[in-house]
C-alpha cells in the first residue's frame, strides 16, 4: 500500500520525530490527476534536518526521499515539514 | 535552443507559474488554486502549460527537484508549489515577494 511505502521511505531518509500519512485519494477518485492510477497524500513531518531550512528546502528533501514514488504512486502531496523546534513553540 | 536554455529564458521573465492548463482553463486544481492566489495578489506573470510541452514537463523536475506542477518562480528563483504559495500567502510574504520584482498591478 503507498501509505506504507511513503511512511517507509521518509522514515529511512529523514528520520522523523513525528510522521502522519494521510491518503486523501477518494477524495479526488475520478478527476483528470486521478486516472493516471497516481494518488492524493499529505504528510506531516517533525524532523531535525528541517532547522534553519525554507520551505523549498523542506519540501525539496521530502520529494528526493521519496523518489521514484513520486512518478507513479503519488498524483500529489500536501506537505507540512516542520523542525521540532517549531513544534514546541506551537507554530503550526 | 536546448530545453535548458529554453528553461533560463523563460525563467528571466519576473514572475513565472508552469501550470496544467492557461489561468483561464486550469486542468488541474492545485495549478487552479495557484491561478487564484496570484489572482488575489494582482500579479503580472508568465505562464506555461506543460502538457503542451512534455520534453519541458520532465526537463524542469530534474532542474528544480520538484516532481510536481504547478510550480511558480519569482526573480528566477523556485519559490513552490501549491502548498507553499498558500501558506506564503497567509502570511502576507507572497504579496512582499511580488513587489520585490515590480509584479504586482497598480
Amino acid at each position: 500500500m503507498t501509505s506504507n511505502l511513503i511512511k517507509k521511505s521518509l522514515t529511512d531518509a529523514l528520520k522523523p520525530q513525528l510522521l502522519e500519512v494521510l491518503d486523501n485519494s477518494a477524495a479526488h477518485a475520478g478527476h483528470a490527476g486521478a486516472r493516471s492510477g497516481g494518488g492524493h497524500y499529505h504528510v506531516t513531518i517533525v524532523a531535525d534536518v528541517f532547522e534553519g531550512k525554507s520551505l523549498v528546502e523542506r519540501h525539496q528533501l521530502v520529494y528526493k526521499a521519496l523518489g521514484d514514488l513520486m512518478k507513479q504512486e503519488i498524483h500529489a502531496l500536501g506537505i507540512n515539514a516542520i523542525s521540532p523546534s517549531e513544534e514546541t513553540k506551537g507554530s503550526l | 535552443m536546448s530545453v535548458i536554455e529554453r528553461i533560463e529564458e523563460q525563467l528571466t521573465n519576473p514572475v513565472v507559474l508552469y501550470m496544467k492548463g492557461s489561468p483561464d482553463f486550469p486542468q488541474c486544481g492545485f495549478s487552479g488554486q495557484a491561478v487564484q492566489i496570484l489572482g488575489a495578489c494582482k500579479a503580472e506573470y508568465a505562464h506555461f502549460n506543460i502538457f503542451e510541452d512534455p520534453e519541458l514537463r520532465e526537463a524542469l523536475k530534474e532542474y528544480s527537484s520538484w516532481p510536481t506542477y504547478p510550480q511558480l518562480y519569482i526573480g528566477g528563483k523556485l519559490v513552490g508549489g501549491c502548498d507553499i504559495m498558500i501558506d506564503l500567502y497567509k502570511k502576507g510574504e507572497l504579496a512582499t515577494l511580488l513587489s520585490s520584482v515590480g509584479a504586482v498591478a497598480a
